[in-house]
């Protein structure tokens, strides 16, 4: 139970979030995953708060929660607002930075 | 006021007349702007009047005097001012130039009245005035420089006043481009002498001079031929002659003033002012002398056949300028500086008639065309038949006097220069016979449909074109106007040329050898330090030379007489048996075209092969689209990195975030 | 210990296996539901970390009502079941790799860390560690600033959602627009019917 279990698990659930967000074409599904990466970053935040003994840690992983929260919010938005417009909801389709 | 002051008058007056007429001519209403011009050279003349009277007072030996308004360049080494050199030889020439340049204009308010571009003539014309006393009065080789070029600018503006005509365009360009050959030469033979003497002002150089360069040392002999080329191009000698039989496109008072008058005279100037460069490097002379001997040769010779007015007379001009350089050149600097002078009258006033009879012709120019005008035209004919005369050399006339003593120096100097002499008596039969041609075939004989109407008072307006092409042509600005001026109707041209006929007939009143020598005694200040000082021929040579040149000219205005008036069929057979040597001459020696296969192609064509094979080829393709291509293929990569998808961007992220991280475990172990 | 240390098991495992569910299941709506199940395993182990005002705050904001969100859009958008094998080539095929290098990554930093408090469950710390009492009093002290600025985002967030979704005035319906990929380009103006 020591604080380097819970970084170590942090870390893996954050590779696997990255992995996600590499691997899938759906950006409602790499939306899911940038979540996972964010809720990953929580968890060290904590663990590392409840090792130094003071609650800033577990402060700063509530703004992190608000700021996800809106992330999500716009996010999907964007997502509802292709769909309106009729264009395919795949990232490999959208590349119009291409330069 | 001292001599220098009158002297930055002098240049003052056109100056301002130039900015005043070209400025305001809006404002300026009908002729004012003939007038305000006019105006001003005539205030330089009087300023030059009081310069000339100023330097008089002086001391004999005080007459060279230096005055400098702003130093231009200063460094080290090198120093040029703003500095005029007030000495006789200047003051001399700023009178001929002014003087002759007051009557042009005087002669210009009429004749260029209803030509649209009326004060762009006279602003140009007062440029030209103010280029010219700028250049005479200069007093170091900068200054020199700078009037040299603004004559030539002047010169192609005049000639190509008349812009529409494309005759006068090129004629204009060709004129420009063998000045800048001159520019060249000029600025090269400075440099050279800048380069022995290291000085720039005339006092110094010449000061300098024998002490920096032997006798015939190649520098000195180099720097004096370049100049020698810069004198020939402006002043028209073979073989930068082309340029002025072309530039009578421009109108007849120009032709007057910068072709007979002032800019052709300025090589002859030059010579005379870098006299003691030329002693020092007799072989330069020599081939002065050799050029203007054949140079006077060629155009009489031309100038016999010449078809075209105008052309007859710049031919002559050629001709008689040539008598000057050689004149100069065998050290008779008075007898060419006279010259100078007294052909500038009787020119001058020859071209303001045949300028009166083309007007009566409506614009046609041909001499084939022209004849009997002697009733119709007494003014003119009297004053045109006064400066032939003047120009033939009709004893005592002031051509006799300036012209013949020119020739009597040459044979005096003896060796090879006998020989330059014999030919400049040949070429003054020659050039007695012409003018006598040009006189008896315009206003003897019978009277042709022109002069038949003026007789009855009615002007002839003939069809507007071009005189050369006949090309059609409007009244429009940029070509002639719709009138025509003819001098008996016309007080401006009348003054102008009875005050040019009046002097050329007294004008030789300043040279009568043993009787008065004010002429030479009056330029001795500046050409004493001559080693030709005391070689000039005693009176009775000259009195014989003389003689030998008036009955040449009365020998040759006989002949004319015969052949033109008493026996035509004489001239067809002549024509039949010297059928060769007349289109020989018809066709000016065939040097332009010449000029055209030598000189005028090959860069033609080296100029088309820039464009494509240098230009377009190598430039555009392979520099320029090199360039593009490179920078293309460089960037091609960072380019492939932008693919627009964002799994690549979020990989690459991911792999640089893991590569920091790496980095930062090596660090820390 | 021993029970906390089996819960930490336990959680630690749902944990993986939501996150696994959702990188790996195909339908989107099946991914969302594993990522709520991830969510709570994770509340628990906040639970263990003594975070307990976060605890709730993840299940009663992020699994309750940001799931909701997102379930209420894959309802709407609908999600068609992508194949198994993705069609991007080079950068999907590697992407699991580069992860995995940077999870090994991370845990050499964390394990051969000379950090010595890493290896101890933590310091000794009071009765309301984690309360909501303390985190108010936090957020109303210490990070005043910081609260104030995530409200403030909250704010943009709202607006910026319903200028996103809302409906553009003028333009014909999409779904009545036969053959249209899509009436309105986001870049340039509206396209002409036919292309």
């Amino acid at each position: 139970m020591d604080t380097s279990w819970f970084v170590v698990l942090s870390a893996f659930i954050f590779c696997i979030g990255a992995a996600g967000v590499l691997t899938r074409r759906s950006p409602l599904v790499i939306l899911l995953c940038l979540e996972l990466m964010l809720n990953a970053g929580n968890l060290a935040l904590i663990a590392f708060s409840r090792m130094a003994g003071n609650q800033d840690g577990q402060v700063f992983a509530l703004i992190v929660m608000v700021v996800a929260a809106c992330e999500v919010v716009i996010g999907l938005g964007i997502i509802v607002a292709m769909y309106r417009r009729r264009l395919p909801i795949d990232v490999d389709a959208m590349s119009e930075l291409r330069g | 006021m001292s001599p220098t002051a009158y002297g930055w008058l002098v240049l003052a007056f056109p100056l301002v007349g130039t900015l005043v007429v070209a400025l305001g001519w809006k404002a300026l209403p009908g002729r004012l702007p003939g007038w305000i011009a006019s105006a001003a050279i005539g205030l330089s003349f009087v300023a030059s009047l009081g310069m000339l009277v100023s330097l008089l007072d002086q001391p004999e030996e005080e007459r060279q005097l230096v005055s400098s308004a702003y130093t231009y360049l200063e460094t080290a080494g090198m120093s040029a001012d703003l500095s005029i050199l007030v000495d006789p030889l200047s003051v001399f020439m700023c009178l001929v130039v002014s003087g002759v340049s007051f009557l042009i204009h005087l002669y210009s308010i009429s004749y260029m009245t209803s030509d649209r571009g009326y004060s762009r003539f006279f602003a140009y014309l007062n440029f030209f005035v103010f280029s010219m006393l700028l250049l005479v009065l200069a007093g170091n080789f900068v200054l020199l420089i700078v009037g040299w070029a603004f004559v030539g600018a002047a010169s192609y503006l005049l000639i190509s006043f008349w812009y529409r005509r494309t005759t006068a365009t090129a004629a204009g360009i060709k004129a420009f481009v063998i000045n800048v050959i001159g520019d060249v030469g000029l600025v090269i033979g400075a440099f050279l002498l800048f380069d022995g003497t290291g000085a720039l002002d005339y006092v110094g150089v010449f000061e300098a001079a024998p002490d920096a360069f032997a006798t015939n040392d190649p520098q000195i002999v180099a720097a004096c031929l370049m100049i020698l080329v810069g004198a020939f191009a402006k002043s028209a000698q073979l073989p930068l002659h082309t340029w002025l039989p072309d530039a009578m496109e421009g109108p007849t008072p120009v032709s007057a003033l910068i072709h007979a008058a002032t800019m052709v005279t300025a090589g002859v100037y030059l010579i005379a002012r870098c006299h003691p460069l030329f002693e020092l490097a007799p072989a330069a002379a020599d081939v002065g002398a050799i050029i203007g001997t054949a140079t006077l040769l060629f155009a009489a010779t031309v100038a016999m056949a010449a078809t075209d007015l105008k052309r007859v007379i710049a031919y002559s001009t050629i001709s008689q300028i040539g008598y000057m350089v050689l004149g100069v050149s065998v050290a008779a600097y008075g007898a060419g500086l006279f010259h100078l002078m007294t052909h500038a009258f009787f020119k001058a006033l020859l071209f303001m008639g045949a300028g009166s009879v083309i007007g009566a012709m409506g614009g046609i120019q041909s001499l084939d065309r022209m004849g009997g005008f002697r009733k119709a035209m007494p003014f003119t004919f009297v004053t045109f038949t006064v400066g032939a005369l003047a120009l033939a050399g009709f004893p005592f006339f002031s051509g006799f006097f300036s012209k013949d003593e020119i020739l009597a120096y040459t044979l005096n100097r003896g060796g090879g220069y006998v020989v330059l002499g014999v030919v400049g008596y040949i070429a003054a039969l020659m050039t007695a016979f012409y003018a006598g041609r040009m006189v008896f075939r315009v206003f003897f004989g019978p009277p042709v449909s022109e002069a038949r109407e003026l007789e009855q008072g009615l002007l002839h307006h003939g069809e507007h074109a071009n005189p050369a092409t006949g090309e059609a042509e409007d009244t429009d600005v940029g070509f002639p106007g719709a009138e025509h001026h003819v001098a008996e109707r016309e007080w401006p041209m009348k003054a102008a040329m009875a005050a040019l006929a009046v002097l050329a007939v007294i004008g030789g009143v300043l040279g009568i050898p043993g009787v008065t020598d004010t002429f030479e005694r009056f330029l001795e200040p500046t050409f004493e330090d001559s080693r030709f000082h005391d070689t000039a021929p005693g009176d009775g040579a000259e009195w014989l030379g003389l003689a030998a040149g008036g009955v040449f000219a009365l020998i040759g205005l006989a002949a004319a007489y015969h052949y033109l008036l008493r026996d035509p069929e004489l001239r067809l057979v002549t024509r039949r048996r010297f059928g060769r040597l007349h289109t020989l001459f018809v066709n000016k020696w065939y040097f332009d075209e010449i000029f055209e296969a030598a000189v005028v192609r090959p860069v033609a064509a080296t100029g088309r092969f820039g464009r494509t094979v240098v230009e377009s080829t190598f430039v555009q393709g392979v520099i320029v689209g090199g360039t593009v291509g490179l920078v293309r293929a460089g960037t091609s990569f960072a380019r492939s990195i932008q693919t627009g998808e964002l799994r690549s961007y979020a990989a690459l992220l991911l792999v640089g975030v893991s590569g920091l991280v790496l980095y930062f475990l090596i660090v820390a172990s | 210990m021993l029970f906390e240390q089996i819960l930490f098991f336990i959680a630690g495992l749902g944990a993986i296996g939501g996150a696994l569910g959702v990188v790996m299941l195909r339908n989107p709506f099946y991914s969302v539901l594993s990522l709520v199940g991830h969510l709570i395993a994770l509340a628990l182990l906040f639970l263990l970390l003594r975070a307990d005002f976060l605890a709730a705050a993840q299940v009663v904001v992020y699994a309750g009502a940001v799931m909701v969100l997102y379930v209420f859009v894959v309802a709407y958008v609908g999600g068609s079941d992508e194949p198994l094998r993705p069609e991007g080539g080079g950068v999907s095929a590697l992407g699991p790799l580069f992860a995995l290098a940077l999870f090994v990554e991370l845990t050499i930093a964390v394990v051969g860390s000379s950090l010595g408090a890493l290896d101890s469950p933590g310091r000794d710390i009071a009765a309301g560690f984690g309360s909501p009492g303390e985190i108010g009093k936090l957020l109303l002290t210490d990070f005043l600033v910081a609260f104030e600025a995530a409200s403030f985002l909250l704010l943009v967030a709202a607006v910026g959602a319903v200028v996103l979704a809302r409906k553009r005035r003028g333009l014909e319906d999409p779904e009545t627009a036969p053959g249209v990929m899509s009436a309105h380009d986001a870049i340039s103006g509206p396209k002409e019917a036919a292309r």
